[in-house]
């Protein structure tokens, strides 16, 4: 179901790229719960300024093409994106593999500014275009048995110079259990300001799970499987104690080599101010309520 | 005249000032363009990793100084004081770039040093190279004597500790650091007693005189 979390107040929900370059938009977490609910004005609201289109297709992590925050913009132009099927298999009604055209004819893209948290400790604000991971799951028609999702990224050697070495292990793969999967705010985004999804930001199409830390949204994505058992995940399997599996933006929860209380907001120059870093990446109103109960440093 | 001659006799004409000048455009040229954007969006981390790398690399041409010499006769003694206070510079900059351009606040700094071994480690490579950098003169070399060079051979530790802090700091298996750290413990294995002594029948001509 689109449109089922807004965060913009007072604009059109899409926006033609000279403008967005000049705008600011009010979110919050107060507002955006309230949004949600269908009630009122912001209690809290802040203004939230995307970062600009070359910072955001130009600091990438993307280690398929090298383990240099400049390598994906370097290299990510290799990558043959069209054409493009993901395989959606495992508990679903109608398993198979998803011609990417298909898919976009299916599904209604919004836009979405959302605060994106790398667990390296910098912040962008994106302007993402996609559609809610939830619709394209219901497409697959997903089977009550199922518990998790999981997700694969494109492994192609001769498209990748960075595979050619184990820096991790590949393919990429993630997972998220079903209701994260199925939450309003998680999207596959497939462009940024009105644009096709770059290369480097994981083209043709992505996840982004807003309050979890920007590992967890998976680029490039060629393979999701429905299963009713915690899917390994691809930082987890190389560290376990440094990346959990739910990877949740947590400031009292410290990577056990930096600490999670501060962020830098990329592209505010030499003498940025570090920030304190939000729960859930600020997303707390929205998603808290799926870890209520959890011990939150036990599953990180 | 060998190929070692020819090149030590040339070398011989480049004063040992170039490397500090050296080190010091690099650095305000990083410096600079950070400021200017043209080191990308997260200048801060740029200038950080650019200053750390550059130490490690004046860390691995200062060990190399002397096996170069035993196994090949090229001498560039002259200006391993000049490498050795570099790296020190180098490092002292990375230092002050992530205390105050990256941390921002002391207490978190202190916080860093106490909890994460990365930065621990780090700087336990700073601290060693301290008493090496306030020694390396004339004076301290007259003055201390044979403990001068029992002392620099700090230089061999706080070199390991510097590229396991980029190994611990790195996410995944990255080729850079461990090709780094590699190096380093090469050329300190070529000063084992069997390895370094087995070639000492060579002598290198002309190497003495300036030393």
């Amino acid at each position: 179901m689109a449109f089922r979390w807004k965060n913009t107040l007072t604009e059109n929900d899409v926006t033609p790229e000279p403008l967005f370059l000049n705008r600011r938009q009010v979110i919050g977490a107060a507002a955006a719960g309230l949004a949600l609910s269908g009630f009122g004005a912001p209690a809290r609201a802040e203004t939230l300024e995307p970062n600009e289109w070359d910072d955001i297709t130009s600091y990438n992590n993307f280690y398929e093409f090298g383990t240099g925050k400049g390598d994906p913009a370097k290299y990510a132009h290799m990558l043959t994106t069209e054409p493009w099927s993901v395989t959606i298999d495992g508990m679903v009604d109608r398993p198979g593999d998803y011609a990417f055209e298909d898919i976009m004819k299916e599904m209604t893209v919004e836009e979405r500014i959302y605060r994106f948290r790398c667990v390296e400790r910098w912040a962008m604000v994106v302007p993402w275009n996609g559609f809610e991971l939830a619709d394209l799951l219901e497409m697959a028609g997903v089977q009550s048995s199922a518990k998790y999702v999981a997700f694969e990224t494109a492994l192609r050697p001769d498209e990748m110079p960075g595979v050619s070495r184990p820096v991790i292990e590949w393919p990429y793969v993630e997972g998220l259990r079903l209701d994260e999967a199925m939450h309003p705010l998680t999207l596959v985004a497939t462009g940024i300001y009105g644009r096709p999804m770059p290369n480097q930001n994981g083209a043709p199409l992505r996840l982004v799970v807003p309050w979890k830390y920007g590992y967890k949204s998976i680029k490039s994505i060629v393979r999701i499987t429905l299963t009713d058992t915690q899917p390994p995940t691809a930082w987890n399997k190389y560290s376990p104690e440094e990346y959990g599996f739910y990877s949740n933006v947590n400031p009292q929860v410290d990577h056990p080599r930096w600490s999670q209380e501060y962020e830098t907001l990329i592209g505010q120059g030499l003498f940025a101010k570090k920030t304190p870093t939000r729960m859930f990446n600020g997303y707390e109103e929205e998603v808290a309520s799926l870890y209520e109960g959890m011990d939150l440093v036990k599953y990180h | 005249m060998g190929v070692a001659d020819r090149f030590n006799s040339a070398v011989r004409r480049v004063p040992a000032w170039t490397v500090y000048a050296g080190g010091a455009v690099y650095a305000g040229w990083v410096f600079f363009q950070g400021a200017t954007g043209a080191l990308g969006p997260n200048p801060v981390e740029a200038i950080e990793h650019a200053y750390g790398e550059a130490a490690l690399y004046l860390l691995i041409a200062g060990l190399a100084v002397t096996p170069l010499r035993r196994f090949s006769g090229l001498n560039l003694l002259k200006f391993r004081r000049a490498i050795g206070l570099a790296c020190f510079f180098f490092v002292a900059i990375h230092l002050l770039t992530w205390a105050v351009l990256d941390v921002q606040a002391l207490d978190r700094v202190w916080a860093d040093i106490v909890k994460r071994p990365y930065i621990t480690v780090g700087m336990a490579g700073f601290v060693l190279l301290l008493p090496l950098a306030v020694t390396s003169n004339n004076l301290s070399v007259r003055k201390l004597g044979p403990k001068w060079r029992q002392l620099h051979k700090l230089a061999y530790p706080a070199a390991v500790l510097g590229a396991v802090h980029y190994l611990m700091l790195v996410k995944g298996w990255q080729l850079k650091p461990l090709v780094m750290l590699g190096l380093i413990l090469v050329l300190l294995a070529l000063r084992l007693p069997g390895i370094a002594k087995s070639r000492r029948t060579r002598p290198a001509a002309g190497v003495r005189s300036s030393a």
